[in-house]
């Protein structure tokens, strides 16, 4: 490995992380500020412009909170809970492909940090992982209310899991890959002439699933089940104070934004740049005579501002979903679940095969 | 007595669940709009907008004065006798004659009037047992203190002119 490639590394892992961490305190913003607008409320506007320093505030409040760890609980578990949470999705969020390449001299630097053969895999793996904060968290708090909330946390994790790959793998049916960076590239053509050759285009019924499999996988309201505040307090995090909690609840929003990133890579185009935005670019290049290598690296820039709009659509979803719907009782839960999303993506597996098939 | 279970036939739109969310999205979404770009609220601003309460609101009490600013309470007890939460101490005092340009009008007073707010239910009994119309309920909401002494107020703080009701 020479220094360069090592540079680049370093360079897009910082990125990423800066990018993904640094949207939180607005995502948590607009959540606040969006929820007192749908429900005809001010929100917090005391601290900066428009409230905007509000979540900032939030943070000096949880830094200079006591760190406080319960008697009763298993200290080492205690502790490892909210540090899996923030790693698991943080980790996951490297194999997004954010751009197709940059050309810095004479090297070509792919906009993606691990290029995995089996990005899918290395997908479900973390994704599954999402589910060991929940567990340990709400044993080692060693408290009746997050046990419970650890309980309904898993299982509706692990039962959300089955129709997310089964929605998954649908689409691998379509792009016969395993690897995240063709997978984009498959969604380059285009359906006569003018409809981009999107996942969703494809696999609607798959999409639709996978989309509300992610609103389980990050125990999103509806199925914010695992914390329930009006039933069980806050469920596994009922015991976590000042950083630790902050963790969490960052690991929440990490988690989101991974979700939204896996649901536009996969069904949306990925970095693929929004229908209109292709001709801006080539006005932009054509205007100002830019070269091969510029005008690829402009390119690049758009193709992560199309990334970044469309995981900020679906991010926008997620909080305008919260805010309309009430809870799921777990009975219902589990129905939907099983009883409806599971044979459904597995009918639709059946049917992508069936068209993937014809296709070719 | 028991459950009762009452069965309701679902149509298939009902059924399928996702019309009924795109429903309730739409209404959302109508309601953020008005809350964004129209900056529709229900709530007010607190402490620099105040809501507007009825006339007839009671709130922390006052001891009316006279022109004279000599309070109008002549150490009656009717309103610790009727006080249903015990909350009004009242010590009596001998009125000093030359001080008193009413003369025998006003022959007691109070030596101390202490109201513990914290026990107060605010039912406005001790207002209607009042002979002089010297304790009144004023509209003041804002009652906040730091410990449960300073809830216990004193003459000097309750004595107040008349302005209106208060």
């Amino acid at each position: 490995m020479d220094i360069f490639t090592l540079v680049q590394l370093l360079a897009k892992i910082v990125f990423v992380f800066a990018v993904s961490l640094g949207v939180i305190p607005f995502l948590v913003w607009f959540e606040r500020r969006g929820s007192a607008w749908i429900q005809g409320r001010v929100g917090p506007n005391r601290v900066g412009p428009f409230g905007l320093i509000q979540p900032f505030a939030d943070v000096a409040k949880f830094f200079f909170k006591e760190f406080w760890t319960p008697e009763h609980a298993n200290k080492w578990y205690y502790h490892l809970g909210p540090i899996f949470a923030l790693a698991a999705p943080l980790a996951a969020l490297t194999i997004i492909p954010f751009g197709s390449f940059l050309v810095i001299g004479d090297q070509i630097v792919n906009l993606q940090i691990a290029h995995i053969d089996s990005g899918v895999l290395f997908i479900l793996a973390f994704a599954g992982l999402e589910v060991y904060p929940i567990i340990i968290a709400g044993w080692a708090s060693n408290n009746k209310y997050s046990i419970l909330g650890a309980l309904r946390g898993s299982s509706q994790i692990i039962s959300y899991e089955i129709s997310m790959g089964l929605a998954l793998l649908s689409m691998l049916l379509v792009y016969g890959t395993f690897d995240l960076h063709l997978m984009v590239d498959w969604q380059k053509q285009k359906f006569f002439g003018f409809l981009p050759a999107w996942g969703v285009f494809i696999n609607p019924i798959g999409a639709l699933i996978f989309w509300i499999s992610t609103f389980a996988e990050t125990n999103r309201l509806p199925f914010d089940l695992p914390e329930g505040d009006a039933e069980i307090v806050a469920g596994y995090h009922l015991e976590y104070g000042a950083m630790k909690f902050a963790l969490f609840f960052m690991a929440e929003y990490v988690a989101m934004i991974m979700a939204s990133a896996l649901l536009a890579t996969l069904f949306f185009g990925g970095y693929h740049l929004l229908p209109g935005t292709g001709r801006i670019l080539n006005t932009i290049v054509s205007m100002n005579g830019l070269s091969e290598v510029a005008a690829q690296n402009l390119k690049a820039l758009f193709q992560f501002v199309s990334l970044f709009l469309k995981v900020s659509f679906f991010m926008v979803v997620m909080i305008w979903v919260r805010w309309t719907f009430p809870r799921f009782r777990f009975d219902q839960v589990m129905h939907l679940g099983w009883k409806i999303l599971f044979p459904l993506a597995l009918a639709n597996v059946v049917w992508m095969s069936v068209v993937v098939y014809l296709m070719n | 007595m028991g459950t009762i279970n009452v069965s309701r036939e679902y149509s298939a739109k009902e059924k399928f669940f996702l019309a009924a969310v795109v429903q309730g999205m739409i209404i959302t979404l109508k309601r953020f709009i008005q809350g964004f770009v129209f900056h529709k609220k229900y709530t007010i601003m607190y402490p620099e907008e105040k809501r507007n309460y009825s006339q007839r609101f009671r709130g922390m009490h006052f001891i009316s004065v006279d022109e004279n600013k000599t309070e109008n309470c002549t150490a009656c007890f009717l309103c610790e006798t009727v006080c249903p939460a015990d909350c009004i101490h009242i010590v009596a005092d001998e009125r000093d004659a030359g001080a008193n340009p009413y003369g025998v009008r006003k022959e007691k007073r109070p030596l101390s009037f202490d109201i513990d707010a914290l026990r107060c239910c605010f039912c406005g009994f001790c207002e209607e047992a009042c002979p002089k119309d010297a304790i009144k309920l004023s509209r003041n909401y804002e009652l906040s203190v730091l410990t449960r002494q300073d809830a216990i107020y004193d003459l000097n703080h309750l004595k107040r002119e008349v302005k209106g009701r208060g």
